[in-house]
């Protein structure tokens, strides 16, 4: 036989996980900045792309696709090769892959803070980058099954389908959920409308976590466990049905995000059911991880990167137990909004991705500069801390979560609420909020940590070059089973059949879910009295998605005897038929809105917006003063939304989206009206002419400014349903 | 709770074929799974787990 030799491409991995170091300081210092936001919350006061709203999402796309992505592909590109003893199928497109992901994260890290966002969580950037995402991810799978077609080891190691399926699913979630109608270059709206968009975001947001978050990830530990423990896998039987069952079973689990609100309650309950038994392979998984150092536990004791790795996969144990738990429905009554799961996540993302990642790039530097690393000692600081950093992380948040929901609930025996001011509430937990700030910081030092050791180590060793490997060819043998040949080996050598059947496994569960609720209109009762947006409106709800108000701020009443009586009537399915996208958020930093309209006064929405501690002490909102900037609101858009919104099923009219400009001014004009009916409104107003007059600016008056949209959007939030009940009466 | 669940499932033509079609898929998906790694003998399984130590 033929022994071929072959360089393996060690500098994709490189600079893969350069790019990993680098964001994954960004995202965390991004999330500092939003921890202490918390605890000062007008630390960026007045500059609008410094906001807590606008920068969440960059936090979690930061975290999510730039440092844990990176990471992926780094361990991807290094794993695959070597497992499949060839190359990959083409440096050009490594490089794309590595470049064009660059870009994507470049991008957002730029129009998320300008406030360009789709709102919909984990998928807010708009539609031209997701265009450059879906080719990215194309490229990286192309590169991917090219490699696996010119590969010189015959039986595709379990990793490797992982890797498939995690290629596979990200593509058709991602293709699926960000379905937009363009406006503009930076503006869109989903397609789906209300329930149905909350139903497929969560399908897309929970198995975001399962395929990129996870697959990924369990195909790294079966690759990396091994090789630094230096045995093989525990059980490989047990990876197959873990595999298996884990793809099978993760892409019904969705809907559990929704409990409790308006979604269809058999799709609730089927989330709720697989999300269960979710808890099989996870374990299953997890234990076939942790028992793979099974003779070597005296190592692990000594060596950084097993100690990061039994940490890591504890972290993906916890998680996934923590994660069925939270799907039951009493359990989710008590934790959905609360701090519990930004807990629950960061358990995930910090241990189980960061804990991984860490363990990875300690064992990877080092072999591929030749040499050894800079410092054992501070690799072992950097576990120390970022496990102390992950534990003061989580418990505050679990405590907040506890309390906050508890006090929520909490009634008094005349049968009022306890704590009926949301605000107390906010308090309480205060101290929580300062201990988790501590607690990332702690994480994020130990990150600095390891950019200094990688930094040396690398100065200190030869430069990562390609790896000669040699390995003899594959013979050709037919493409039908040889004889004797069971099924399973078969496909294990065949990787278009193993996509396939992939692909089969995770579209079963989509279909069963999405198809019904989409396609039965049965499913979400119509209410008459719900009528579309004003034009107005319409631009204010457009402020609303541009500041990330969903971030804090949940549209969602909960058939709770405890949120009708703090926010109203609970929500029903018919009332969001007009909402591209839904706004029901998952965090209740604030209160919920849903029923905010009419609550209170124009004037208490300008002076909150203005500066939310002059009405309400100790709030942690920050201030919105750039909408009252001294500048007309962009309505130029306004008739191309409304036409967009109209193909998307909204029924304006003719004369509506004609005269939009017009119904904007008559609405916006009524709105200041209602502000003059304040003194000390008309005393600053006044005064701001004359400033304005003096410094020889043009005066914008109030009804063109953006505030009056946001006030006319808040004040129409929920007000449909209370129309209707005028007409009972 | 379970009468709502029944009303809208019931709104669904040909419900019925659903929880057929899922107990047998299901089924036949465990089923298949697990004949298909116990019929793996110890070497071939020992092979396979030992390609990440091989390279």
């Amino acid at each position: 036989m033929e022994v071929q030799q072959f360089y393996y491409d060690n500098k994709i991995v490189k600079k893969f996980i350069y790019a990993t170091i680098l964001f994954g300081v960004v995202a965390m210092l991004v999330g500092r900045l939003e921890a202490f936001f918390y605890l000062f919350p007008n630390l960026t006061d007045g500059i609008s792309w410094l906001s807590y709203g606008r920068l969440r999402p960059l936090h979690t796309n930061a975290a999510i696709f730039a440092f844990v992505g990176n990471a992926m592909f780094a361990g991807v590109y290094y794993s695959m090769q070597r497992l499949l003893k060839a190359r990959m199928f083409s440096d050009f497109l490594s490089n794309v892959n590595f470049w064009g992901w660059q870009l994507i994260i470049v991008a957002a890290a730029i129009t998320l803070p300008l406030g360009i966002t789709t709102s919909k969580e984990y998928a807010e950037l708009e539609w031209p980058i997701d265009i450059a995402i879906a080719l990215i991810w194309v490229v990286f799978g192309i590169n991917m099954i090219g490699t696996l077609i010119k590969r010189r080891e015959r039986h595709l190691y379990v990793a490797i389908w992982f890797y498939i399926a995690t290629f596979v699913t990200v593509a058709v979630l991602h293709i699926f959920n960000s379905l937009e109608l363009p406006v503009s270059l930076t503006k869109s709206y989903s397609v789906y409308a209300g329930v149905q968009d909350a139903l497929v975001q969560w399908w897309y947001g929970h198995n975001a976590v399962a395929f990129f978050l996870t697959t990924p990830y369990l195909g790294l530990m079966y690759y990396f466990v091994p090789k630094a423990a230096n045995r093989p896998v525990y059980s490989y039987r047990l990876s197959i049905v873990h595999f298996w069952s884990l793809i099978f079973i993760y892409i019904w689990a969705g809907p559990h995000h929704l409990l409790y609100s308006a979604l269809p309650n058999w799709a609730q309950n089927l989330g709720v059911v697989f999300s269960i038994m979710l808890i099989a392979p996870s374990w299953g998984g997890m234990i076939n991880g942790l028992l793979t150092l099974r003779g070597v536990w005296d190592k692990v004791r000594v060596d950084p990167i097993l100690k990061f790795f039994v940490v890591a996969i504890t972290g993906y144990g916890m998680a996934t137990f923590e994660g069925p738990m939270l799907s039951l429905k009493n359990v989710n009554a008590i934790a959905h909004f609360t701090d519990w799961i930004v807990a629950h996540v960061h358990v995930g993302a910090l241990a189980w991705n960061g804990f991984m990642a860490y363990g990875m790039i300690y064992w990877l530097i080092p072999r591929m500069t030749k040499g050894t690393l800079y410092s054992t000692k501070l690799a072992n600081f950097h576990f120390w801390i970022g496990t102390l950093g992950i534990i003061l992380y989580a418990l505050p948040m679990y405590v907040a979560g506890f309390v906050q929901a508890s006090m929520w609930k909490q009634f008094n025996p005349d049968g009022s609420l306890t704590y009926g001011n949301f605000l107390e509430t906010v308090k309480e937990i205060m101290p929580m909020y300062a201990m988790r700030a501590t607690g990332g910081t702690l994480y994020l030092i130990g990150m600095l940590v390891l950019v200094y050791n990688i930094i040396r180590t690398i100065k200190a060793n030869a430069n990562i070059e390609d790896e000669l490997a040699e390995a003899p060819a594959l013979e050709k043998i037919s493409a039908g089973r040889v004889k004797g040949e069971k099924f399973h080996p078969w496909l294990e050598r065949k990787p278009i059949q193993l996509t396939i059947l992939a692909t089969v496994a995770i579209l079963i569960g989509g279909i069963v879910q999405i198809v019904p609720t989409i396609m039965v209109k049965s499913n979400i009762p119509t209410i008459t009295s719900v009528k579309p947006y004003t034009p107005l409106e319409l631009e204010g709800r457009d402020l609303y998605i541009r500041e990330g108000c969903v971030g804090c701020h949940s549209q969602q009443v909960r058939p709770f005897r405890s949120e009708v009586e703090r926010y109203g009537p609970q929500s029903k399915a018919g009332e969001f038929v007009y909402d591209h996208p839904f706004l029901w958020g998952s965090k209740r930093t604030g209160p919920d809105l849903l029923r905010c309209g009419g609550k209170y006064n124009d004037n208490w929405h300008f002076n909150h917006f203005w500066n939310p501690q002059s009405i309400s002490a100790g709030s942690i909102m920050p201030s919105y003063k750039w909408l009252f900037d001294n500048e007309p609101m962009d309505i130029s858009l306004i008739e191309k939304k409304m036409k967009a919104m109209r193909e998307l099923g909204v029924p304006y009219t003719d004369y509506e989206i004609a005269n939009a400009q017009k119904l904007i001014h008559l609405q916006s004009s009524q709105i200041e009206k209602n502000l003059h009916s304040d003194p000390d409104f008309v005393k600053s107003y006044e005064e701001s002419k004359k400033k304005a007059a003096a410094n020889g600016e043009k005066f914008v008056p109030m009804a063109d400014r953006e505030i009056v949209a946001m006030i006319a959007y808040i004040q129409r939030l929920g007000t449909d349903i209370k129309v209707k009940d005028k007409s009972k009466q | 709770m379970f009468e709502q669940i029944k009303h809208s499932m019931e709104t669904i033509a040909g419900v019925a074929m659903y929880p057929i079609t899922s107990m047998l898929i299901f089924f036949s998906f465990f089923l298949g799974l697990a004949v298909w790694v116990y019929s793996y003998k110890k070497e071939k399984i020992d092979e396979l787990s030992q390609i990440p130590l091989n390279d």
